[in-house]
């Protein structure tokens, strides 16, 4: 009986092992939304290319679709601009953008510059549907779904990968035909 | 000797003092530009910032941390504590937002159990372990004083016999 204490630490030692090897590979930056599940939040804010036009959350009725937070100051979001204008273009997804804590004449420019994958423009210069959101960085895209619930959040860039493994799946469980 | 030289000399010595110096904690300073008109609420203010942990940094209170994202989470304390909400309401629309990691003090639940019983487990543990050593210390004690009067003399017996043989050996 006294021997198999013995074994004791090596057992304890394996089940540390086992415990900590779980969590090496997983970035501890990406955060699970608290959203996920729910409605998207209520807003009401301007169109980023038409002030006078006011965008609600009715924007994400009808069928699912991503909506991407982006900003001019965000270098990531440069990184994953041609992904996103491959996706709109090739793959057909509705992907609505919500320009965040930017200006809009340069967010305006660099549309013009490098191609518009947006079926819609929210303009968030203060971060407030962001904040919502729980947004704390730039690029996130969610997958949000036909009645407008968050059904699967992304943090960091959108790119072929993410989309096969990730985005995709999500959308046409949702209900959609990628 | 030239300069140079007697620098590398002492090359260590500066390169660990530069290190040391490098090293000391850098605290970043949020200057305070909220103003409350009691002091208590001005407290709860304080003490709710450095309970909310800023979800773009991982480890740093949004007290502390100059991020855009901490700075819009202090004005959002601040819009809902002069609009009456209480510390619960205020913890859980920011919960509801970012999520429960930005709760310092996790909530008591299921998911946390483990987290909240770490401490007890360690130090019941280590109890365990401290009364098992003394236990069986005390045994070994027990059983060196259980050399009955027989036993006694022959252990003596043995001793003297071996010092003597080692005696006569020298």
């Amino acid at each position: 009986m006294k021997r198999v204490l013995l074994f004791l630490p090596l057992l304890v030692a394996l089940v540390l092992g086992v415990l900590l090897f779980s969590g090496i590979g997983k970035d501890p930056t990406k955060l699970d939304s608290a959203l996920v599940g729910k409605a998207m939040p209520e807003f009401a804010l301007e169109d980023l290319h038409q002030p006078e036009v006011q965008v609600s959350q009715q924007v994400f009725q009808g069928e699912p679709s991503l909506l991407n937070v982006w900003g001019t100051w965000c270098p990531s979001c440069r990184d994953e601009h041609a992904d996103l204008m491959w996706l709109a273009k090739n793959e057909g997804v509705p992907i609505v953008g919500l320009n965040y804590k930017d200006q809009r004449a340069e967010a305006k420019a660099w549309l013009e510059r490098l191609g518009d994958p947006y079926s819609a423009s929210v303009y968030d210069p203060k971060g407030s549907l962001g904040f919502d959101l729980g947004v704390y960085g730039a690029p996130e895209t969610f997958v949000i779904g036909a009645d407008g619930t968050v059904l699967h959040r992304h943090v960091g860039v959108v790119n072929k990968q993410v989309w096969e493994e990730t985005l995709r799946p999500i959308l046409n469980q949702a209900g959609g035909q990628y | 000797m030239t300069i140079f030289k007697l620098f590398s000399r002492f090359a260590p010595a500066w390169v660990s003092a530069l290190l040391i110096v490098l090293a000391l904690p850098v605290h970043a300073v949020v200057r305070d530009v909220y103003n409350f008109d009691t002091e208590e609420k001005q407290q709860r203010y304080q003490v709710m910032i450095t309970e909310l942990r800023c979800p773009k940094c991982q480890n740093q209170n949004i007290a502390d941390s100059n991020s855009p994202i901490s700075e819009d989470m202090r004005d959002e304390v601040y819009r809902m504590m002069t609009g009456g909400a209480s510390d619960v309401e205020i913890m859980d629309s920011l919960v509801g937002r970012f999520g429960e990691f930005i709760r310092y003090k996790p909530l008591v639940e299921k998911r946390t159990l483990l987290l909240w019983a770490t401490p007890a487990i360690s130090v019941l543990g280590g109890l365990l372990i401290v009364g098992g050593i003394v236990l069986r210390s005390r045994r070994t004690n027990e059983i060196d004083s259980e050399l009955s009067a027989e036993e006694r003399a022959r252990v003596e017996k043995i001793m003297d016999g071996h010092n003597g043989k080692s005696d006569s050996q020298a």
